[in-house]
């Protein structure tokens, strides 16, 4: 089996780079000749890059051991220490508003 | 015992929506159908250009030639995005190729038939293409992720076919007596195959690929969405369907005559009136073309 190539595409200028597909080419002259036909006759990108898939090196399993919530938004529940600050301040809400 | 833990956990991964990767563990059934059904896409694809590929020098003027040439590149392009699926999966191309023309996989019902005029081109390009964009639409939401992206391009593509379908139609209702001829004449050849296309209105509940969500809509729905998009837009145009019991009903469902779904299995199994010269002549193009991939594999080799 001919070696196969993954192709990126960058849709506009300014975009990022977005995995398209991948082909399978002989060597490096038809990966270009093939990419260039598969992902770009329209003019639908203004740039491809092509990467040998072994040089790919994937990475997976981003395991949170440590609780590390502190990094992230939804590690911050601020709605019960509100309630208790605006009692402590006498700026409590009505629980429902007020109707017009 | 295990194995059966991990299928059941797979299962409810792809029934509730989950998305599944190349490198990712998959039951063999799984594997086993998506591999057949994205190779018979593949090799439709493939095969659906010869229909095509036989009117390139007939087309009836330069910008005919050119479009219907470029959409012909279209779909060799899909076949070889689809075939690099398949590999992924772990068939390789050639070995697709060679059990394309041995007769051993299948390609769709509608590319074993023959076009007689320029009119089955452009029922062809037209409602094939529609048919053929309704399940491919659904396919964007296949459980096998590479594929499902691969649909999104295919599908981009496959709405520039659409529209040369209609341009080719277009131009021959409005002309001469001869040519809204050739329209209906095709109309009245293709519709059987057309109304075959979807396949047996099995339940989207007992359809196996519909369970493993490699499909996610059943081939009635399919059908009906194709007649409630495509027959107003025929019968607008003052042409007619050879079918006298085609009808909506008041709550929508489109009726109409059984297809002879024996008569489908036969076209598939390469029994239909023009499969045993497109395989003839798909094998005749892979001998002649033999020695340039002999000759390109061992320069870079």
């Amino acid at each position: 089996m001919p070696p196969v190539y993954e192709v990126f595409r960058r849709e506009r200028a300014g975009a990022a780079m977005q995995h398209a597909g991948s082909i399978a080419a002989p060597d490096e002259r038809f990966a270009e000749i093939y990419a260039r036909e598969q992902y770009g006759r329209r003019g639908e990108s203004e740039a491809l890059w092509l990467v040998p898939r072994e040089a790919v090196q994937e990475l997976g399993e981003f395991v949170d051991e440590f609780d590390l919530k502190y990094r992230r938004v939804d590690g911050y529940s601020l709605k019960e220490r509100l309630k208790e600050a605006r009692a402590l301040a006498g700026t409590s809400r009505r629980e429902e508003p007020l109707k017009p | 015992m295990e194995t059966d833990a991990r299928t059941e956990e797979f299962l409810a991964h792809v029934q509730s929506g989950g998305l599944v990767e190349t490198g990712d563990w998959q039951p063999d059934e799984y594997r086993k159908r998506l591999t057949k059904f994205v190779e018979m896409h593949a090799n439709s694809e493939l095969m659906g250009v010869l229909p095509e590929r036989d009117w390139i020098l007939r087309a009836p003027t330069l910008q005919r030639k050119l479009a219907l040439t470029a959409k012909i590149q279209d779909e060799v392009g899909h076949a070889q995005l689809l075939y690099r699926v398949v590999e992924d999966l772990g068939k390789p191309r050639e070995a697709c190729l060679d059990d394309l023309i041995a007769g051993k996989s299948k390609f769709h019902n509608v590319f074993h038939y023959p076009t007689s005029t320029w009119g089955d081109v452009g029922v062809i390009a037209w409602l094939v293409d529609a048919a053929a964009i309704i399940s491919q639409k659904a396919l964007l939401k296949c459980s096998y992720a590479p594929y499902a992206r691969i649909m999104r391009k295919i599908c981009w593509e496959e709405s520039f076919h659409i529209l040369h379908g209609r341009d080719v139609i277009l131009t021959l209702v409005t002309g001469t007596d001869e040519q809204r001829a050739l329209v209906q004449e095709a109309l009245d050849r293709w519709w059987e195959p057309l109304m075959m296309f979807h396949g047996n209105p099995i339940p989207p509940e007992d359809d196996p690929m519909v369970h493993w969500r490699i499909k996610s809509q059943g081939n009635e729905d399919a059908r009906q969405q194709f007649l409630e998009g495509y027959v107003p837009q025929v019968w607008e145009l003052g042409l007619t369907l050879p079918d006298t019991k085609l009808r909506r009903t008041a709550d929508g469902v489109w009726e109409y005559t059984e297809p002879d779904w024996d008569k489908l299995m036969a076209v598939v199994s390469g029994h239909g009136p023009a499969s045993q010269e497109r395989l003839a002549f798909r094998r005749l193009s892979r001998a002649e073309v033999d020695w340039v991939s002999r000759t390109v594999l061992a320069e870079a080799a």
